[in-house]
């Protein structure tokens, strides 16, 4: 396999699970900040 | 050179596509290409903005602030699962960038392609003119004409992937959970996370989340204002006609050229196709709470790709209101690309590449 297949792939797959993966942590932060500061009804 | 400039022109003040950026695109490429003019000479005045404002990364940086003051992040943080979407919906750029380096593009070539997917003009700028520059202008014109062309691009791949059962399912009405306190912090948590994980993008998702943070502390109206009007009009105009007068015809004018066209139509097009894919997942896992249709909404052409999102879940079903649904997906899809460009330009950083 070619150096730039082996790139391609590479960033691939850490480019596409990274990201999926940082924006479910960042929903589980989401989450956790609504928890901390719910909403107040007036 | 000059009749493509034109051609531009044509595509953004007749058929209103993207007009704020091809227009000024076009008129960049015309003066750059009429011989003997100087302007894209050092100490030319195209040069100088070239220079100062795409080089520096200056100028799409700003123009992300005013994007962030404009973006509502409500219906994304009502729902945060959503945010998912906005990650599915960044496939495109990936595949597309194998695809590109398949057909002979090299590596950091095949970067500035792949960036096309992120449907943000901004960040294929930023990271084109860095890595990539001699493909500057084809990447953006690429990038602000398939964005306009979503409306087109989007339903046929929609109606292919679902079927009407999906096609008709209601989602509940999203309700009000979102305190002020917690909208002024998700900017700020935001920013941090993302630049610890991948500091290469905080300038990008700073800037944006700047923009944000400034809307939703409620107290900076004249400076919100500012960002979302005339900052964005100001830098929106010089950076058009900076990227046209880096369309050389010597540049330009190759294959090459109609090949990075032809793969940013496919980057768009495998970003729904992947958004519609990760919503029929979703359908399933939820027990069929989710429409799938919310998939394609998972980039970052905001708010076009919600719209189409609305109008197609509304064709099937005319009590479905999608919208809000989708705009949660759409603007996760903003911190989804931008995002996905961090992470490869950390990963190239990494591999020694730049």
């Amino acid at each position: 396999m070619s150096d730039s297949a082996i790139f391609g792939i590479t960033l691939t797959v850490v480019g596409m699970s990274g990201t999926m993966f940082t924006l479910w942590l960042l929903s589980l932060l989401i989450t956790l900040l609504k928890k901390a500061f719910p909403r107040m009804e007036n | 050179m000059i009749g493509i400039g034109c051609v531009l022109l044509y595509l953004g003040i007749k058929k209103q596509l993207e007009p704020l950026l091809l227009a000024p695109i076009g008129f960049g490429a015309v003066l750059a290409n009429i011989p003997l003019t100087g302007v894209m000479e050092p100490g030319g005045f195209l040069r100088v903005l070239y220079d100062g404002g795409v080089l520096t990364e200056l100028f799409p940086l700003l123009i992300f602030v005013g994007i962030g003051a404009m973006t509502d992040f409500e219906p994304l943080l009502e729902n945060p699962r959503i945010l998912m979407f906005g990650a599915a919906g960044q496939f495109g750029i990936f595949l597309t960038l194998l695809l590109a380096i398949a057909l002979g593009f090299s590596k950091l070539d095949a970067l500035a392609i792949g960036i096309i997917g992120a449907c943000d003009g901004p960040t294929a700028i930023y990271v084109s003119s860095t890595y990539a520059p001699h493909l500057l202008g084809s990447v953006s014109v690429a990038a602000y004409s398939y964005m306009s062309l979503v409306p087109i691009i989007q339903p046929p791949i929609m109606r292919f992937l679902t079927t009407e059962a999906e096609k008709r399912v209601v989602m509940a009405t999203v309700k009000k959970t979102v305190s002020k306190t917690t909208k002024i912090l998700f900017p700020v948590v935001v920013t941090v996370f993302t630049a610890l994980i991948a500091p290469i993008g905080a300038p990008l998702m700073g800037m944006l989340m700047f923009g944000n943070l400034m809307r939703e502390s409620g107290i900076m109206d004249r400076l919100v204002k500012t960002s979302s009007n005339e900052l964005a009009n100001i830098v929106t105009l010089l950076l058009g006609l900076a990227i046209g007068a880096t369309m050389q015809a010597q540049q330009f004018l190759k294959l090459q050229t109609l090949l990075i066209f032809a793969l940013g139509f496919v980057a768009i097009a495998l970003d729904t196709v992947m958004g519609v894919l990760f919503g029929k997942l979703m359908y399933a896992v939820s027990g069929g709470k989710i429409n799938p249709l919310i998939g394609a909404a998972g980039i970052s052409a905001f708010p076009m790709a919600a719209r189409v999102v609305q109008i197609e879940g509304q064709r099937y079903n005319k009590k479905n209101h999608l919208l809000m649904h989708a705009m949660g997906a759409n603007t996760g899809g903003q911190i989804g690309s931008v995002m996905a460009a961090a992470i490869m330009l950390s990963v190239v950083k990494g591999l020694g590449l730049v």
